[in-house]
Formats: C-alpha cells, structure tokens, sequence
C-alpha cells in the first residue's frame, strides 16, 4: 500500500546546527508508527519539517503530494493535525471553545457539532469540564484536550509528540487507549514520537529508531521490540 | 455637589476617548506584543478623512461610518504592509517602526491640511441638557453612548461570535492556532484593522472638545497609556474602566487639587503610569504573565 507519509533523506537545521541528517521513513495508512530515540535524536524535529514549523531540505509526501516548504496552516488543512509537546492548548479558552478552534480551518461547519459529540465520546472527562477555562484542568486532561482539539480537524494523519510527558502512568495508559481507539474507529494513522519505549511498542505496528538525527533501524514494532540492542539501549532490561 | 457630579460626568466622557485608544492598545499588545505607539495619530488621520469627507458635502453619519470602514481597511494594510514585514525582528524593532508611523501620520497630515486648527463638528446638538441644576454637554452625554455602543459591539463580536473566538485564540497562542490551520497573519491584520477602526470612533469623538490638527492626540494618548497600564495590558475590560477612571481621576484633581490646575494635568497621568508600572506591574486586572524559558 502507498505510505499516507513519505520522508527521505529529510534535513533540518536550527541557525548553523544541522538537526537532521537524512532523515527517511515510511507511514503506512491506517496504523500507529512511532519514531523512538534518545532525548536530542531529532524526535521532535522530525515532527517540526512535517509540520512546515522548521526549515527543512530533502523528499516530504503527504499522500503522494510534496508538502515541503508549505506553510504550518497549510499543512494543517490537507489533514495532518500535530498534537505539540506540551500540548499548546489554549489555556484561557473554555474546553468547549478549544475544540471549536480546533475545527476553525474546516468548511463543513454543520458536521463540527457532530464531531465534538464524538469527540466528547471519547473523552468523556473533557465532557463534564466543557465550560471550564483549559488552564484549569489536570495535565492529562490537558493532554485529553489536545487530542481531542486534533482530531476536531478530522485529520487523515495524527502526530503525537511526547503524549507522555510529565503524566502519571495510569493516565497514561488511559490517553494510549484512546489513541488506539481512535486510530481504528476515526481511520486516523498515527505517528507517535515517545520518550517511553516499552509503551510506544505496544501500540505502535512500526518503529523506528533514530540517533542523531538519522534513523539507524526501522521496521514492525514486534521485530524492534524483540531486538537485543534496542532492548539494553531503549527499553533497559 | 453639582460641580462634583458634573466633572465625574465629563471625566467619564473623555475617560470613553481614553478607554477606546486604550482598547486599540491593548487589542494589538495582545496578538503581537507590540505597543503601537501611531495609534493615536493613526485615529487623527482617520478623523482627518472624516473632515473631508464632511466638507465634500457628506453628512456626518455618512462620513462617519465610511471613516470607519476607511480606517478598518487601511489598519490591514498597515499590518500587511508595514508591521508583517519585520513580523520577526526584534520587539524594538517594531516598536521603533510604530514610532516611525507615528512620525509619518503626523507630517503628512500637517502637509495635507496644515498645521491650523480647524473646528469639526458633532453630530449631537448644542443645547445643554438640564437636570435641576446639573448641566450635562449633549456632546458629553453622546460621547459616552457612542463609546459603550462601540465597546458592546466589540465584545459581542470577540465573545460570540466564530471569528472572533478564532481571533482570540491566534493573539493568545499563534503556534497552536497555525497547527489548527488557522491563517494567524490574517487575523493579526484583522485585529489591527479593527483598532484602527475603534481609534477613528475616538478621533472622531474628542475632535469636537480638542479641535482637529495633527497633534490633537499627543495629550490625549498619554492618558490612554496611563489607562491601558491601569488597567492592566492584558486586559481589554481593563483598559476601558481604566480609561474611564483616569478620565474621572484627571477631572477631580483638575478642579479640587488647586496646585495641579490645567497646567500639571499630563503630570498626574505619567505619575500613575509609573505608579502603577512599580506597585502593580500587570495593573488593576491584568493577569501577570508566565513564560516558560
């Protein structure tokens, strides 16, 4: 099947310091990919050229169509919703408002209340807080939003950063349910950059690994999982 | 008790003037950081047009909505053209690029029109309203109204209506918004197209009192700057109540602190920006600002 996502030999740099050195991988539609890595391998970075936030140089493909070098809105409206790390919500807007703004750039405005109700359906906790301002909820209900605020785009392809970060375990485990229930019900393809390894790979159906910005391994998360020097170096056992 | 309930009255009126440059203010603080400092000679140009527009032969609420939508369309093309460009320089970089507007508007309004002053006229009429002994300016009193009508308005659209949520959105947070789709340069221009819009409500108010000339704002500014840093810079609600308290302020200690007068007026207002920039940095009901490094 053609890959929903496409990148290779992808380049980025920050003002003289090259971040990305080649960067390549494939999505295929319909599943969960997770880029793996240590802190500084370009994780985020990878994420940013996807996005059109940072400069970058080499092949990007959005469902057979380059998408280097358009603007981050652009990209957005072609159905690619980036979930940033720490979230980005709009903290002095109500829940509600956030998933409002969330579906902004769409044109079918009758549908967006029918995706909020969906939306709140899978989050219900976001449902009983939808008056409040987002600044007030818990970090993971923080994150709940943000998620929820990409996916009122109805996005083709999700890209999590560090879903993780800063949450207690539980709550993580809640938001990595949802995210595999979304990525089946909604057909949203994932790609999913983690700091936690072990977790990544039992959602993930991909993997790659990336160091220094360049992907040294990749292939079916089971296969990565099972290796011997990913487990020692990334998952430590 | 008359005099007292009289100057409260008119500090009110001017205090609207004050409060909707104070607005304008803070609508582009707000989404861009950057204080604008041709705001008020941004808001003379406009009245300027709407004086020529009148002695063309138009009537005044003909003149004075066109103004508006003149003024809307060229704040646009003043963020577009002027303010996007260096969009990514430094904050004192733009600063210094209002300050050149401001520069600009002036002399190219004393080269249009002359540095004279000229009458310009209300739309209200001249007959002083009675109540008992209280003798209220229709002007005064029509001032206020078309400050709240305009004020209202503006709340409604950022409160209620799509665009407006959008708008609010991109000036609290421009990367998420971007990451929405939502084109954020568009609506950074809307937003200046709208503060010049309430600027030219302002101009066209205060020109009857002050008589137009392009320097008619320079006095009147630094009271919005006051009232905008009383009430607190990110606050909208603020800078209009802190415009009309400094429009009260400045009346009372007009007339009862006798060593102040007419003369020391400016004095009072540049006090309480330092004042309030020392004791109270994020004013009256701002919220302080947090950045994460």
């Amino acid at each position: 099947m053609a890959a929903i996502l496409y990148a290779r030999g992808l380049e980025a740099r920050y003002g003289w310091t090259q971040v990305l050195h080649g960067v390549s991988f494939e999505i295929e539609p319909g599943g969960i990919t997770t880029i793996l890595g240590a802190n500084g391998a370009g994780k985020t970075t990878t994420l940013r050229a996807v996005c059109g936030m940072v400069k970058a140089a080499g092949t990007l493909e959005f469902e057979g169509r380059s998408i280097l070098g358009l603007a981050t809105e652009d990209v957005a409206r072609l159905g690619i919703a980036h979930v940033p790390e720490g979230r980005g919500t709009f903290v002095n807007l109500t829940v509600e408002e956030n998933l409002r703004v969330g579906a902004a750039a769409r044109k079918d405005r009758g549908a967006v209340e029918r995706d909020a109700e969906r939306v709140y359906g899978y989050f219900p906790r976001l449902r009983e807080r939808h008056a409040q301002p987002a600044g007030t909820l818990s970090g993971g209900e923080q994150q709940m939003l943000a998620i929820a605020r990409a996916l009122m785009l109805r996005p083709r392809l999700l890209l999590l950063d560090e879903p993780s970060l800063g949450l207690a375990p539980l709550i993580v485990r809640e938001i990595f349910r949802i995210v595999q229930a979304v990525n089946r019900e909604e057909k949203v393809s994932v790609l999913l950059v983690e700091q936690n390894a072990a977790l990544a790979l039992e959602v993930a159906d991909h993997a790659y690994l990336l160091e220094t910005g360049r992907v040294v391994r990749g292939g079916a998360a089971a296969e990565i999982a099972g290796d011997e020097a990913v487990r020692r170096s990334y998952l430590g056992y | 008790m008359e005099i007292l309930i009289q100057q409260v009255l008119s500090g009110l009126a001017t205090g609207g003037i004050y409060g909707a440059l104070a607005l304008a203010l803070v609508m582009i603080y707000q989404s861009t950081d950057v204080v604008n400092f041709s705001q008020g000679e941004m808001a003379m140009f406009s009245t300027y047009l709407c004086w020529s527009m009148i002695n063309a032969g138009m009537p005044y609420w003909g003149a004075f909505f066109c103004t508006l939508a003149v003024s809307f369309a060229g704040g646009i093309a003043i963020q577009r053209l002027i303010i996007q460009p260096v969009q990514n320089a430094p904050v004192l970089a733009i600063v210094i690029v209002t300050v050149a507007l401001l520069v600009i508007f002036n002399s190219v309004a004393g080269w249009l029109y002359s540095y004279i002053q000229k009458p310009f006229p209300s739309p209200f009429p001249e007959k002083p309203l009675k109540f008992g002994n209280i003798v209220f300016g229709a002007h005064d009193l029509g001032m206020i109204g078309v400050t709240m009508v305009v004020l209202a308005m503006l709340y409604g659209f950022f409160r209620f209506t799509p665009l407006g949520l959008v708008m609010r959105a991109a000036a609290q947070n421009p990367v998420s918004s971007r990451l929405c789709g939502i084109r954020v340069g568009r609506m950074l221009a809307f937003g200046w197209g709208l503060a010049a819009m309430v600027g030219s409500v302002a101009g066209m108010m205060v020109a009857p009192i002050v008589f137009l000339d392009p320097n008619m704002m320079g006095g009147i500014m630094i009271y919005a700057f006051a009232s905008a840093t009383l009430g607190g810079m990110s606050s909208p609600i603020g800078a209009v109540l802190g415009g009309f308290i400094v429009g009260v302020i400045e009346n009372l200690v007009g007339t009862y602190v006798k060593f102040i007068g007419t003369e020391l007026k400016f004095t009072v207002a540049l006090a309480l920006i330092l004042v309030v920039l020392t004791f109270m940095p994020s004013g009256l009901f701002g919220r302080s600002e947090v950045k994460r490094v």
